[in-house]
């Protein structure tokens, strides 16, 4: 082990050209991966964030009877859609938006209730990609009047961020496969170099274990350089921008709601250095088992 | 110790290299084996490496059927042999005790006893004090010195030696051969492939003769035969 793991450094030091660029292609591999992973987590973020705040509001038609309102909620809670439903009194509608638009004028208005006919009842979704079946089936409800549906932002960010998460898959996917042809080369190189070596070693009676470790030893080792420095770098320029972000445009901080770097990183430094592993190591294993079939 | 039992090897090309070969060697004897180019010495060499695999016929070493071995038991089979060749072939970027420990390392001896071995090894082929030379600093018989401790730092029972002095002059030919005669004297069984007919007529050992592939004499004590 010890000496299969040496021989496999000097492989990487006889060999720096190479050594060197396949270090760069995995690292653009895996630093478009955590870039990519920041943002599809950072949108996923946003997107529940918005969703959770989104509902359909159902208003009934005119001198309706409490019964009836009550007879309808309970059909709507039933809804596979439906997480959660609120009823708002025509008054409590009418305190709220006292307190939200009109402030020192309420007095303008006296007792009266402008907003008599807007008791309602607030639905909240599990998921807003339902929402279309659900007011669907809300406006076939004999009592309701009106169905208002929410703009529907969130539908959008969540067609976005799948459509990112593709795209960024199919370049992941094209830089693999790049990263494990140049590792191929590395360690094919690494064994022209060393044929009259290896044919030594065979004669001396080594394993074909000791005979190849060295090459895949290489590849892990250029896997796991190739995966820590985008890693590094990532770190640092997710945290500096995030903080320079939130201290910046401090309105911001209620709608975009970041991510920590360290809760991004607790899923992406693990998923990157087995990535960085796999590439080295299938890259090197491929290419040894077929040059070196002893 | 070593046994071909009526062994035939023809490559893909041509006529066979060996033709119904059948030799019988007894442990701690001293071979050498003489014939023109051509007439299969290497070839033979190569079965006994188990680089090849005869045609037809048996090859029996140590007890070992040499063909039967399956893919995995090669390595540990080898380690049975040392050997030697013409062109040294060391390892040009490392120095002299790192090509002879090389040899334990890449069987995975220990260290500790890796520093034990090589210099021992080294003293006895009189190169203790070289050993930090690389080999484009050493002499042709220097070189061949330090591929021979290399062939015997793991102490195998047999060494086999390809044309060990094809390549050395008459006074360096004769020091590695009575380096590989003081080996063989210590217990090691020794085949010597040469076409130094001097020697071997000067150190009467037993001399197997072959020509295109057959095996023309066998003798004990003999001498190099020209043309039979
Ligand atoms: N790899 C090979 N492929 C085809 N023919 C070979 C090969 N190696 C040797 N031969 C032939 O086998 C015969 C014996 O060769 P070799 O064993 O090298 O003889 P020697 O070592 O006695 O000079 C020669 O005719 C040679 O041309
Ligand atoms: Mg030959």
């Amino acid at each position: 082990m010890g000496y299969t793991f040496r021989q496999g450094i000097k492989n990487i030091l006889r060999n720096k050209v190479f050594s060197l660029a396949t270090v760069a292609t995995i690292s653009a591999c895996v630093f478009l991966f955590g870039l990519f992973y920041a943002v599809v987590i950072n949108f996923q973020n946003i997107v529940r964030t918005a969703q959770s705040g989104v509902a359909v509001t159902v208003f009934f038609d005119e001198g309706i009877e409490d019964a009836r309102i009550q007879e309808i909620g309970q059909e709507i809670g039933k809804r596979a859609e439906v997480s959660r439903i609120v009823f708002v009194s025509a008054q409590e509608a009418w305190d709220s938006f006292k307190d939200d638009y009109l402030g020192e004028y309420v007095d303008t208005f006296g007792d009266d209730n402008p907003l008599a006919d807007c008791a309602n009842y607030e639905i909240y979704m599990n998921d807003v990609s339902m929402q279309d079946s659900l007011v669907g089936y809300l406006q076939t409800i004999p009592g309701i009047r009106e169905v208002h549906k929410s703009a529907n932002v969130a539908n959008a960010l969540s067609n976005v961020n799948s459509l990112v998460a593709y795209v960024s898959l199919g370049i992941i996917l094209i830089l693999f496969c790049v990263s494990i042809f140049l590792i191929s080369n590395t360690v094919a190189i690494g064994i022209t170099v060393r044929r009259e070596e290896i044919a030594i070693m065979k004669l001396i009676g080594a394993t074909d274990f000791v005979v190849r470790a060295p090459f895949v030893y290489e590849g892990i080792i250029l896997g796991i350089i190739g995966a820590g420095i985008p890693l590094a770098l990532l770190y640092y320029l997710y945290d500096n921008l995030i903080n320079y972000v939130l201290s910046r445009y401090s309105v911001l901080s209620s709608i975009l709601v970041f991510v920590s770097a360290d809760e991004i990183f607790y899923t992406l430094a693990p998923v990157a250095v087995i990535m960085g592993v796999g590439i080295g190591f299938l890259g090197s294993l491929f290419t040894v088992r077929r040059h070196l079939r002893v | 110790m070593i046994i071909l039992e009526d062994v035939s090897k023809t490559y893909s090309t041509g006529a066979p290299a060996l033709n119904n070969v059948s030799i019988h060697i007894e442990p701690g004897e001293f071979v050498f084996v003489v014939g023109d180019s051509g007439s299969g010495k290497s070839t033979m060499i190569k079965l006994l490496l188990r680089e090849l695999t005869p045609s037809s016929g048996r090859i029996i070493v140590n007890n070992t059927d040499v063909g039967r071995l399956k893919h995995r038991q090669i390595p540990i089979y080898r380690r049975n042999i040392g050997v030697v060749f013409q062109d040294f072939r060391l390892l040009k970027d490392r120095n002299v005790y790192e090509n002879v420990a090389f040899a334990q390392r890449v069987i995975s001896v220990p260290n500790r006893q890796i520093r034990k071995n090589v210099p021992s090894v080294l003293s006895l082929v009189s190169l203790a004090e070289k050993y930090k030379s690389r080999p484009r600093q050493l002499s042709g018989g220097e070189q061949q010195r330090v591929a021979v401790a290399r062939a015997i730092v793991n102490k195998p029972p047999i060494l086999l030696a390809d044309e060990p002095t094809g390549n050395l002059d008459p006074r360096t030919s004769w020091e590695i051969m009575k380096l590989l005669e003081q080996i063989n004297r210590d217990g090691t069984t020794v085949l010597v492939v040469t076409h130094n007919r001097e020697i071997v007529n000067a150190m009467r050992k037993r001399v197997i003769t072959m020509k295109k592939g057959i095996i023309l004499s066998d003798q004990k004590k003999g001498s190099y035969i020209d043309e039979g």
